[in-house]
């Protein structure tokens, strides 16, 4: 059986200091997922990363979670036209090597 | 070493309250933020800016010391002996988290290089950005191992491309993102592979897939042909009395096995019978023939 890279939520709030209504109200949100496993919950890895940006963007700037849900999206939006971007440049230097 | 005015950076006159410093501060860090910047190498410098001025200013103590030594700050090392000393034994201590990049050596001669004491225990560190980039290739490309330069971001990255590689796989370069920030790790790179297929063969994994052409006599009485695979020629031997649609397989004629030296799939072969068009006279005649023979 192979083991799922999850984290409690008690150990992250624990962490960084949070509170698990901070973490259920970004779960409501939407801006991360919880796994509830024998009724506790837990927080997948690789969302921890978003976690702590959301942490920062809310501690450090005072952005509301709405404000945060606008942030990741505006974010998201740039990262795929700066991808587009970086493919089409790669793309234009195999032409001017050729 | 020159003068930094923390008050121009915030934008705020030497008499602002320390709740206009506080509303300067965030509106400029809100706008400079790195996690709002991502891959923007100037927002993190300003970062950095704001952020020392926000530390002198809002701190009674230093934004007094600044603002009597100022432009003037080169004389003011014995300001205070006393403080100094116990600033250095603060450094000798061994603060391992301050990272020197973090303050310029303004802020580093005015006030020791240190974090001021209000502020400890808070010491993001941010990751670089991860980035990503999408790299396009031919089929025949991926074929064989190669070297490829990308250019990410003004930076050329040497890059090893394993045989075999698939459409679509993303490989993680560790490292080769953005910078980290006040000695967070650095980003890791995204490469996102394109492989186009221009060939004759389909892939599906490690195996390739072809059509072949047959005639109907072969099909029928047998035969030899010669085929392509993706690394040259092959003769291949027809059974007698081969279906239309029947398959063959050619052990470790497909695709090379990613990451697996000497490793390839197999390359399954279809035949497609055609059947014979613009029939003469004597054609005609002769498979009437057949056909008699056949319903006897």
């Amino acid at each position: 059986m192979t083991k799922k890279p999850l984290i409690s939520t008690q150990i992250l709030c624990s962490h960084y200091n949070i509170e698990i209504s901070f973490v259920d109200a970004l779960n409501k949100m939407g801006l991360i997922e919880i796994e509830i496993i024998k009724q506790e919950q837990f927080v997948h890895q690789d969302q921890i990363s978003d976690l702590e940006r959301i942490i920062r963007l809310h501690h450090e700037l005072n952005v509301n979670l709405e404000g945060i849900d606008v942030v990741f999206n505006l974010l998201e939006k740039e990262r795929k036209l700066r991808n587009e971007l970086n493919a089409l440049k790669n793309r234009l230097r195999l032409y001017e090597n050729e | 070493m020159a003068f930094i005015d923390y008050y121009k950076i915030l934008g705020i006159s030497k008499t602002a309250t320390v709740k206009e410093i506080k509303t300067a501060y965030r509106k400029l860090a809100r706008k400079y933020h790195p996690d709002l910047n991502p891959e923007n190498k100037e927002a993190e410098i300003k970062f950095k800016e704001i952020n020392e001025a926000n530390e002198v200013l809002s701190d009674p103590e230093n934004r007094k010391k600044y603002d009597k030594y100022g432009k003037d700050w080169k004389h003011g090392e014995a300001y205070d002996t006393a403080q100094q000393q116990s600033r250095q034994t603060h450094h000798r201590t061994g603060n391992q988290d301050f990272s020197n990049d973090e303050y310029s050596d303004f802020f580093e001669s005015m006030f020791g290089g240190r974090r001021p004491s209000y502020n400890q225990g808070r010491s993001p560190k941010y990751k670089g950005q991860d980035y990503n980039a999408e790299l396009k290739l031919n089929l025949k490309d991926v074929y064989t191992s190669q070297q490829q330069v990308l250019t990410v971001n003004g930076k050329k990255i040497r890059l090893s491309i394993p045989a075999g590689i698939e459409n679509g796989q993303v490989i993680k370069i560790k490292g080769k993102g953005g910078e980290g920030m006040n000695g967070g790790p650095n980003g890791d790179l995204y490469i996102k592979f394109t492989v186009d297929n221009h060939t004759q063969f389909k892939r599906e994994g490690n195996n390739l897939y072809s059509n072949i052409d047959l005639d109907l006599y072969t099909s029928i009485l047998g035969g030899e042909i010669t085929i392509d695979t993706f690394n040259g020629a092959v003769k291949l031997n027809i059974k007698p009395e081969t279906k239309n649609e029947s398959k063959v397989k050619l052990k470790g004629k497909g695709f090379p096995v990613y990451k697996k030296e000497g490793a390839f799939g197999d390359l399954i072969i279809t035949y497609h019978i055609q059947i014979p068009t613009n029939l003469n006279e004597k054609e005609i005649e002769l498979f009437k023939e057949l056909q008699k023979i056949k319903t006897k």
